[in-house]
């Protein structure tokens, strides 16, 4: 287990650097169009070809690697902070307030997330310009993704009310801002670093699928659901591997972070 | 028993009616929403625009398009859809059969593969089992279902075993996990000292204790397989539930989407109310 957990940092640590670099490893202009090669196989101009516009397929890739790794952690905090406010409070004040958030959260987690991603995306621009796009698609995936989370964190601050390290710090004089800095926060802490490391790779896929049903990064900006879409021109599997790093790449660093994500780690 | 039926339906309802005015809300708020793409036509003359606003303007209000589409609804009109000009009904009567097909297939095989893999491991305790079906599981998990549609276009596999693909990981791993647990039990352990065959100890030792917990996966998996089926009939050209809520999602049309976000809640929440089934004095021995 140890070898896997060490493969899997390996592997994100290189894909990082790669996406981090990736204007050396590759043409650093990602939307450019080599009109006289479109749909080339490698070569030693372009190593992994270029797409049916021309454009250089690993720039694309690397580009759109660094968009989807560097934001996919950014909605991840964004709805681990959600789900620690609302979660957390509702835990922690107990009684109704904990009742209604927890019967809100059901209502979001019965309807299925594909779902809910498609019709909150739907109803913002589609036709928006690329980067308002990114930042749609991913505040979408952020501001939806708090209810699974918001239940793990209202059990765990449940305990904590319940619990005698609560009573034994109101007894010393803990109270208000004080017992939620020095006595809550520590608590949750591992459970909240467990959340938010759960939600990058369901945040990464997600990502994926609303690019491959188009409503996900508008082009001409990268990312690993516009490159996904390629493969739906696909005929077949044989002879033109190279449409498949982005895919293999994207399948990888998942598999990484669930490797990462131990049984213990998920259980919280 | 009837008594916690009954509190369990009432919920549902209040959840679905709750559900829908969410969706409503969330859709009457979107930008643009007020806009019609025709009122650019030239060719339209003014009445005929004005019409078109006017119709626009009656769903302006949020309670009272509400109110009007509870009442509609309660007579079986759910509306017209404002993409495809057909009475939503007849829209969800024509798809629905094959989504139910699609997602019938995909459940009975992913939960079948789920459980069988899961008692497997769990009766027999081989790690190398438990290593090759994790694996396979933890392989499906990290596959965007999307991607997982389009690749089984491609090898001409029924849209049925998709989303058993999509559903067996989370079967597996969550049955596993319950069987693990139970096996370590002292009244299967007892069983198992004096000698009881694997099939019996399932049947009477293992299954009437988990069966709310495997019932429960099953809930969860209808949800999942709804999820799923949302890309994979968009992708592989099903016509079914799955497809509609997709076009409908592009195409903002208001009724068909407040219409399959009210279908997709009350299945879910039925789904999930399974594990209810089960006498509480059995669930909470299970637990």
């Amino acid at each position: 287990m140890k070898v896997a957990r060490a493969i899997a940092v390996a592997v994100l640590l290189v894909v990082s650097l790669c996406a981090l670099f990736a204007g050396k490893l590759s043409s650093p202009d990602y939307a450019f169009q080599y009109r006289e090669v479109p749909d080339a196989a490698p070569s030693s101009a372009h190593l992994l070809g270029t797409d049916d516009l021309g454009r250089d397929r690993l720039s694309r890739t690397l580009y759109g690697t660094r968009i989807s790794l560097s934001l996919a952690p950014i909605a991840a905090l964004i709805s681990i902070s959600l789900a620690s406010l609302i979660g957390g409070l509702a835990g922690f004040l107990g009684g109704w307030p904990e009742r209604i958030t927890m019967a809100v959260t059901d209502l979001f987690l019965c309807l299925p997330w594909l779902f809910l991603l498609l019709i909150a995306r739907s109803l913002l621009p589609l036709n928006a310009a690329p980067l308002t796009s990114v930042l749609i698609t991913f505040l979408t995936l952020g501001l939806l993704g708090w209810a699974a989370a918001a239940r793990v964190i209202c059990t765990e601050a449940r305990e904590f009310r319940t619990s005698d390290i609560l009573l034994q710090a109101r007894a010393t004089g803990q109270h208000g801002w004080r017992l939620l800095t020095m006595q809550f926060v520590p608590r949750l802490r591992p459970v909240l670093f467990a959340q938010f490391l759960i939600s990058i790779p369901v945040f990464i896929l997600s990502e994926a699928n609303l690019g491959i049903l188009g409503m996900g990064v508008a082009e001409p900006l990268p990312s690993w659901g516009s490159s996904l879409r390629e493969l739906e021109s696909f005929s077949s599997f044989s002879g033109e591997w190279w449409k498949l790093v982005p895919f293999t790449l994207l399948v990888l660093v998942v598999v990484s972070f669930q490797v990462l994500l131990s049984r213990e780690e998920i259980s919280l | 028993m009837l008594k916690r039926i009954a509190i369990r339906m009432a919920a549902i309802v209040v959840t679905i009616l709750i559900g829908l005015l969410v969706s409503a809300t969330l859709v009457r708020m979107a930008p643009g929403f007020d806009s019609d793409e025709h009122q650019l036509d030239s060719r339209l003359s003014a009445d005929t625009i004005a019409a078109l606003k006017a119709d626009k303007l009656a769903n302006r209000n949020l309670l009272s398009f509400y109110a009007t589409y509870i009442a509609h609804a309660l007579h079986g009109d759910l509306g017209r859809s404002s993409a495809l000009g057909t009475p939503v009904s007849e829209l969800i009567r024509q798809r629905a059969g094959q989504t139910f097909r699609t997602c019938g297939s995909g459940l009975a095989l992913g939960c079948g593969i789920g459980f069988l893999f899961a008692f497997a491991t769990g009766i027999a305790r081989a790690s190398g089992l438990d290593l090759l079906f994790g694996s396979i599981a933890t392989l499906s998990l990290c596959i965007p279902i999307a991607a997982l549609a389009l690749i089984f276009v491609l090898l001409r596999v029924p849209a049925g075993l998709a989303i058993a693909t999509v559903i067996y990981p989370v079967v597996y791993r969550y049955a596993r996990n319950i069987l693990v647990r139970t096996l370590s039990m002292p009244h299967v352990i007892t069983a198992l000292a004096k000698g009881s065959g694997p099939i019996r100890i399932l049947i009477c030792h293992i299954i009437p204790v988990c069966a709310g917990q495997f019932l429960a996966i099953a809930g969860i998996s209808v949800s999942l397989a709804l999820s799923a089926s949302i890309a994979i009939e968009s992708l592989c050209g099903i016509p079914g539930l799955g497809q509609l809520a997709w076009q409908s999602a592009l195409a903002r049309d208001l009724p068909v989407l407040v219409t399959l976000t009210a279908l997709i809640a009350v299945v879910t929440i039925l789904a999930n109310s399974l594990s209810d089934l089960v006498p509480p004095t059995v669930r909470s021995q299970g637990s």
